[in-house]
């Protein structure tokens, strides 16, 4: 047996044993505390929101029931929810830039590494502070237990009795119908969703990443029963970081969609999303270091495209994402990415010109997330993603540099599935590819396999 | 002596393994009925053109419905000790909000408008996120739980006539009936749900229950619009004290009744006349009887 095969072998033997050797319990955090209520009710699949648990996160997380201000609850609650992850994974890059007698960089060779692991720690925090009024706080820290605030948001939902109008402001998700908060997998290359955060080889615009929590003001509304919902925010073009560190630049995020009834099927929704948006490509420097907040030069972007989620009955449902992207040539040519050193092609500096050639990148990427849903507790998935640069920034680059192509398969089992815990076992392996970006411009390879305990309490 | 004690404790011992063993034998027969109901005609729902299977509605159940009603359906989910109001029982097949009459089954659209109303003060979410079809499915599983749904047939529902005119006259013989049929032993001359009874009101399975409060602005339960409020009238809510006052009233003084409740409702989008009614009539709570 070669020594993948036995790997492959050991930890599927393991998997085996650990879902066998649990047993068939029962549990759930936060606001499943509250409402008593099952994972299954809002989570197709922990964490990812099903039809209701959207509506219950539309209604700023109420049921509506006369019973969500929390006078009505037990002294003793208290919204909190851990969430960390222990794991086991296999990391290959096919080319890694490695020094040599002859000097740094100068070859390059498969870097493949394993073992376990753990991810950062999750403190969700969030409830309601009174009827329509709600919170949501996630002090997210990295596997060294540096923090961050990752969300910090407060909102008022109902005004003038509506459902239409809700507001929330702070630091918050975008209104993405497919959350990468939410994704269920994990993995280096299956855990985010490349389109969300895609950016050209070369390019320095980070702020258009509508996967990251953005800083800024959002107005939502839906029907009653969450059919017909739309959202319009206002962000700082910051990419969600705080401290005013770059220019004065906004960005506007916009989702409508619209969900059909389709009988045995479930509940189609299809949606558009758009972001459009500017952000600095100049700034002062002091010592020629950037000066933060000083930021000027403002240029362009946008990114839009098509939400799907598609059931086909109770156990198989697909979730499409399309986008179309577009930088100003400015940030094609590097400019705009600073505040943790210099930009990388230099400051934008009154009189710099665009190189010769420079063009504004465009491209266009698509997701298919497909769910067999065996059980409320056991969820298979499969996601295609592809990424293709339809505009270079550079004439002279090839088309297709940078380029993605990322496949992840995976599940996960949850053999605790109430209203007081969340634990699930999963499962997955991810396998990337970018044209052109390995260190002498081939196409760069990657793959994560990974194995561990998913829980929140 | 001896002999005595021996038999005393094999008697003994013999009650206690046919004790034993009649537990799961219980347990085992329900989920047999539960089967065998499952593949009768009885479990389905027709709710107008749309036919609801309960075998479709399984998987629904289990992932939306069971912490709180429990795998047999008898309201004994997993969280059903920390809850209050209690989960539907749906093996006694006893259900509040019905358009037919007192003591019998409701219709298949009554479950059905049930599901996507939800239960104001309840742990009872608005589930209008299924499909109408997954809904109809459902009505036919919640069906299967009881073999009053094999045995009987649901009620005729009532009929409601048109809605009169609300006028000064109307409100006050509403206000009459009021006092009349004695609504507020329970809900208080005021509707502050605080009558002489209501500390010691209780339902059916013996379990504490409040009457309707109407000055805090809840929604009753079995819907908000003037019909929904009459057929409360004249349904009663069955397996609590709420009883039906068919027999008692008239459909006009029905009517009548629900002119003066709504007066005693916070401002609200179904009341509006009423109020101003009303103030100008300079209401007051009506004198216990």
């Amino acid at each position: 047996m070669t020594s993948p095969r036995r790997y492959f072998a050991g930890y599927l033997l393991l998997t085996f044993f650990l879902v066998g050797a649990l047993p068939n319990a029962n549990a759930l955090p936060a606001f499943a505390r509250k409402y008593g209520l099952r994972c299954s009710a809002c989570h197709e699949a922990w964490p990812m929101l099903n039809y209701f648990g959207q509506k219950f996160k539309d209604n700023g997380y109420q049921l509506m029931n006369d019973r969500d201000a929390p006078i009505w609850q037990n002294p003793s609650y208290w919204p909190v929810t851990f969430r960390i992850t222990p794991f086991w994974h296999r990391e290959s890059t096919d080319k890694v830039a490695i020094d040599t007698a002859a000097g740094p960089n100068t070859s390059q060779r498969q870097i493949t590494s394993h073992g376990f692991d753990i991810t950062g720690l999750d403190f969700h925090t969030g409830g309601t502070l009174d009827k329509n009024l709600s919170f949501y706080v996630l002090p997210s820290s990295d596997e060294t237990g540096a923090f961050h605030f990752e969300t910090v948001m407060a909102r008022v939902d109902n005004l003038l009795g509506s459902p239409w109008l809700n507001v929330k402001l702070g630091k918050f998700e975008l209104d993405n119908l497919v959350s990468e908060k939410r994704i269920l997998t994990l993995s280096t290359f299956g855990g985010a969703y490349d389109i969300y955060h895609f950016i050209p080889v070369g390019d320095g615009n980070l702020f258009g990443q509508i996967g990251d929590n953005q800083l800024g003001v959002e107005l939502m509304g839906h029907s009653a029963n969450d059919r017909t919902r739309y959202s319009a925010s206002l962000l700082s073009s910051s990419d969600g970081n705080p401290g005013l560190l770059y220019g004065n630049g906004y960005t506007g995020f916009f989702t409508f969609s619209q969900a059909f009834d389709t009988g045995k099927l479930g509940v189609q929704r299809l949606g558009a999303y758009a972001m459009i948006g500017e952000a600095s490509t100049t700034y002062f420097t002091s010592n020629g270091v950037p000066i933060p907040g000083s930021g000027i030069g403002n240029k362009s972007f946008n990114r839009e495209g098509f939400v799907g989620q598609f059931y086909f009955g109770q156990h198989f449902d697909v979730e499409v994402v399309t986008q179309h992207g577009w930088d100003s040539a400015w940030f094609g040519a590097g400019y705009g990415d600073f505040p943790d050193g210099a930009a990388p092609a230099g400051n934008n500096t009154s009189g710099t010109v665009l190189p010769v050639g420079a063009r504004a990148p465009s491209w266009n990427g698509v997701f298919f997330e497909t769910h067999y849903v065996y059980s409320p507790q056991l969820i298979f998935t499969f996601r295609p993603e592809w990424v293709r640069m339809s505009q270079q920034a550079s004439a002279a680059a090839p088309s297709s540099l940078g380029n993605l192509n990322t496949y992840v398969f995976g599940y996960r089992y949850m053999p605790i599935m109430t209203s007081r815990a969340g634990f699930a076992i999963f499962n997955e392996y991810s396998w990337n590819r970018q044209r052109g970006t390995a260190p002498d411009g081939t196409d760069l390879t990657g793959s994560s396999l990974m194995l561990g305990f998913d829980f929140d309490f | 002596m001896r002999t005595k004690s021996f038999l005393r404790c094999s008697l003994l011992m013999s009650a206690a393994a046919v004790l034993a063993l009649s537990l799961p034998a219980r347990a085992q027969l329900t989920n047999l009925q539960q089967q065998e109901w499952l593949n009768s005609p009885a479990a389905v729902s027709h709710i107008g053109n749309l036919a609801g299977r309960a075998k479709a509605a399984a998987a629904d159940y289990r992932r939306y419905c069971v912490g709180c009603h429990g795998e047999l359906g008898d309201g004994n989910g997993e969280v059903a000790q920390w809850l209050d109001p209690k989960p539907r029982d749906f093996q006694l097949a006893v259900f509040k909000c019905r358009s037919t009459p007192t003591g019998t089954l409701p219709t298949d659209e009554d479950l059905f408008n049930a599901i996507a109303r939800g239960f104001d003060r309840s742990n009872m979410p608005i589930w209008n996120t299924f499909t109408k079809q997954e809904r109809a499915d459902l009505v036919a599983w919640i069906k299967h739980f009881s073999p009053r749904w094999q045995k009987e047939k649901a009620g005729e529902p009532i009929q409601i006539p048109p809605e009169p005119e609300v006028t000064p006259e109307r409100i006050k013989a509403g206000e009459e009936v009021f006092g009349k049929v004695q609504c507020w032993k329970c809900h208080g001359v005021q509707g502050m749900a605080n009558g002489p009874s209501a500390s010691t009101l209780t339902d059916d399975l013996g379990r504490p229950i409040l009457p309707f409060n109407f000055t805090d602005g809840s929604r009753p339960k079995c819907g908000n619009t003037d019909r929904d409020i009459y057929k409360i009238f004249m349904t009663g809510l069955d397996g609590t004290p709420m009883p039906s006052f068919a027999d008692n009233i008239k459909p006009d003084e029905a009517w009548d009744l629900l002119f003066y409740l709504r007066t005693l409702q916070p401002h609200n989008a179904f009341n509006m006349k009423e109020k101003q009614i009303a103030k100008q009539l300079g209401l007051k709570p009506v004198t216990p009887q």
